[in-house]
């Protein structure tokens, strides 16, 4: 293949070509030698049989790591911790038919939340296809609905094409989840490798640049606004665009709001950042958005989480919709002034439009300011003492940000924690935060954290995980163990599926249907926590008192040689405050228990 | 709702129609005819698929087919602007007495007669929509034995070419 054919988008040169010409080798080579000019250093996954011709290959690799898992799921969902924390392309492997399927979960979290994922299967031998072969699972077909694209290789000669092409899909534009499944005939021809290879994709055309008219459009409206908010989502985080932000921010003086996907892209000690909207935000970030005249959507795509009632969602505000996916503009609702493009190219463009636009005079924003801070001084961010007197898992989870600090990296399994992590940890930095806002998998903290101490060993990486969430893939913490990949884990043991159980105590009577894990406080602990972290190699403590949390996080700090588990036993009772009752109105939003602001504020 | 004709160039890859019948399911639209076949490029077919949405629906059911990456072009055909035409069999009874009027409907409709046998036959009839339909009332009374028709296929009148601007880089 000549260098002609070469995409500027991947990221070999010309000298790596030149080795890369017409040599022999196996598929399952040519798979390892693709990842590696594709510039991957690190993958995650577990052999088995249709995927063993690469495995067999791995030895002679020296540029690429290769981790083993204990369960593909933990692959996947290292791959996309990897992902989130680096902002580079995570990659996982497993074999056909369950290995395959036990990807699932992870492709179709990353598809959700835009995780940029190479997801490499093995296929049974192409002869068996379609015949219920043994472990024969059609994944390209199972993985259709949640995959960005994938692709089926039937031939040697199509490997590193196809791959190429996937980490280019994959990358770019609204990053997400490709698969490549490689039938093992594929695996184990010969054919003569060449790279870079010409990568054909005449369907696949990402919008990055937007439109000067829709920019002019925005900045005339943001600089007509008197109640204007910044809505800043988890696209601005994927398009590495915190700088770009703050420029825009500063410059319009408008107030920002980061959603649970797009925490830390926006320093949260910035005074015009007023914290997560959203069913558990804080009170002056859903107020504002809702009592706005106009909301810029900055990678955004206003989640049923975020709006609450879509009809009643911020019912005066003037929309400009800025997404990179141009199928999530007017999706839910109707955007005034449309921008397809990437965030850090329009935030540029809309930064120096709404500066030449605003020296003509623009509209007085003082009073929406004055009201957004008596909300912020009327509602801070808080939380009350435990009624039974036990630790309080809010109380933990800001110590572990505090103590840790702002280069941390903080993965979240998902529920009661996860709210409170993206709470109370005080984010400064874009992908520091990691967690599963879309899909909502239990089960991705650790691996998360996982893959992200991998990706930047030399962050701090906590999983902050549920009772629950924990049980569903703490086996990970062998892979861990074993390969030198110190994460630290803090179980807020609530000892039950917390936010069911918030949602049973709020909704359903109190009426606690299966929701008690018996691993926390008076209970038969099964398992213990501590007992299966020294079985996992971890250094693992147990914390029942406020007075050792604090010593806790610290010898887990300065540990350093395994990871380390600490299973914070804390009170059942405490729930995610403030609230928006879902299907309502976010003028409903409760402060905290039977506490609206709407209504009179009487005390907690 | 109404119906719109939406015709898609797209790569001819193996899932190809099933990654484009499954976005319809998923996201809740309603197919109401769907043809493929070879465009004039080799390598690229031609989708017209027959959707019954409402204008808003449709934005977005064009807009999620346009992000499949095997799909280079949408461009919706309005009736007016474009020939559509639907091609039927169909196999009426027929005797001694009924034979002659169900040829004399063939006549009128300009369809065809494509197999004949003492007690029915078979025919063609190629037309839009509103052609098909009324040559079926007509055809009823005489008893319909089976009746296949392929998928709504359209092309847009004038010079203008779906592939006009797809190739240019």
């Amino acid at each position: 293949m000549s260098l002609e054919h070469q995409t500027a988008k991947l990221p070999s040169d010309v000298a790596a070509s030149r080795k890369n010409d017409n040599v022999r080798m196996t598929g399952a080579s040519a798979v390892l030698r693709s990842l590696e000019l594709l510039g991957i250093d690190d993958v995650f996954g577990l052999p088995g049989g249709a995927i063993l011709p690469v495995y067999d290959a791995m030895t002679d690799v020296q540029d690429l790591r290769h981790v083993l898992v204990r369960h593909e799921q933990g692959a996947g969902h290292a791959a996309e911790g990897y992902a989130s924390a680096s902002g580079r392309v995570g990659v996982c492997i497993a074999t056909s038919g369950p290995g395959a399927t036990n990807l699932v979960t992870a492709i179709a979290d990353a598809y959700m939340d835009s995780v940029p994922l190479l997801a490499i299967t093995g296929q049974v031998f192409s002869t068996l296809m379609g015949t219920d072969a043994f472990q024969e699972a059609d994944i390209v077909g199972i993985t259709m609905p949640v995959t960005k694209h994938s692709f089926l290789v039937t031939r040697a000669e199509d490997i590193p094409a196809t791959l190429a092409a996937a980490y280019q899909i994959a990358s770019t534009g609204r990053p997400g989840p490709v698969l490549v499944d490689i039938t093992k005939d594929a695996q184990q021809a010969e054919f003569a490798f060449s790279w870079p290879p010409k990568v054909e994709l005449p369907g696949y055309r990402p919008v990055t640049k937007a439109h000067g008219k829709q920019i002019q459009a925005a900045a005339q409206l943001l600089v007509e606004a008197s109640r204007p908010v910044l809505y800043v989502g988890g696209g601005v985080v994927r398009s590495g665009a915190a700088e770009e932000l703050r420029q825009l921010a500063e410059s319009t003086g408008a107030p920002v709001v980061t959603t649970l996907m797009a925490r830390g892209v926006f320093p949260d000690s910035h005074r015009q950042h007023l914290g997560m909207p959203g069913m558990h935000g804080t009170v002056p970030a859903v107020l504002a958005l809702q009592e706005s005249d106009l909301i810029v959507s900055l990678g955004a795509r206003f989640d049923d989480r975020v709006t609450g009632k879509a009809e009643l969602f911020a019912p005066n505000a003037k929309v400009v919709h800025v997404d990179i996916d141009p199928a999530e503009i007017s999706k839910i609702r109707f955007a005034d002034v449309p921008i397809v493009g990437d965030a850090k190219d329009v935030l540029v463009d809309l930064d120096a439009a709404f500066t030449a636009t605003a020296r003509q005079g623009r509209a007085d924003t003082s009073a929406w300011w004055e009201h957004l801070t008596e909300l912020r001084e009327q509602f801070p961010l808080g939380f009350a003492p435990t009624s039974d007197g036990r630790l309080s898992p809010q109380h933990v989870i800001s110590r572990i940000g505090e103590l840790t600090g702002p280069e941390g990296i903080f993965a979240a399994g998902v529920g009661q924690h996860q709210m409170w992590a993206a709470q109370f940890i005080s984010y400064e930095r874009p992908n520091s935060w990691l967690n599963s806002g879309g899909a909502g998998t239990m089960g991705y903290a650790v691996p998360a954290a996982m893959g992200a101490k991998v990706a930047e060993p030399e962050r701090t990486v906590w999983a902050i995980d549920g009772d629950g969430c924990f049980q569903m893939t703490n086996q990970e913490l062998a892979t861990c163990s074993l390969n030198n990949i110190p994460i630290k884990v803090a179980i807020i043991n609530n000892s039950s599926l917390g936010m069911v159980k918030q949602w049973q105590t709020l909704f359903y009577d109190g009426h606690y249907s299966h929701t008690e894990l018996n691993t926390g406080q008076e209970s038969v602990r099964i398992p213990d926590f501590v007992k299966l972290g020294e079985a996992y190699g971890c250094l693992a403590i147990r914390v029942e008192r406020e007075d050792e949390v604090d010593a806790a996080i610290a010898l887990a700090l300065e540990t350093n040689d395994r990871p380390v588990v600490i299973d914070f036993v804390v009170s059942k009772d405490a729930m995610v405050w403030p609230m928006v009752p879902q299907g309502v109105s976010n003028s409903f939003i409760q402060y905290a228990r039977e506490n609206a602001p709407a209504f009179d504020d009487e005390e907690i | 709702m109404s119906s719109h004709v939406l015709s898609l160039l797209v790569e001819d890859k193996p899932g190809l129609l099933t990654r484009v019948a499954g976005l319809f399911a998923r996201r809740g639209f309603n197919i109401e005819s769907l043809a493929v076949g070879r465009s004039e490029i080799q390598g690229l077919s031609r989708i017209t698929v027959v959707v019954d949405v409402d204008d808003f629906p449709l934005e977005q059911v064009t807009k999620q087919l346009n992000k499949l990456v095997n799909v280079i072009k949408i461009v919706e055909l309005e009736f007016d602007q474009s020939v559509q035409r639907d091609h039927l069999l169909i196999k009426v009874r027929v005797d001694n007495t009924s034979r002659s009027a169900v040829l004399e409907a063939v006549n009128l409709f300009r369809a065809r007669v494509v197999d004949v046998a003492t007690d029915a036959l078979v025919i063609e009839v190629t037309g839009d929509s509103g052609k098909t339909a009324a040559f079926l009332r007509v055809l009823e009374p005489y008893g319909i034995k089976e009746m296949t028709q392929s998928g709504l296929i359209a092309i847009g009148r004038g010079s203008k070419s779906i592939t006009d601007r797809v190739f240019k880089n």
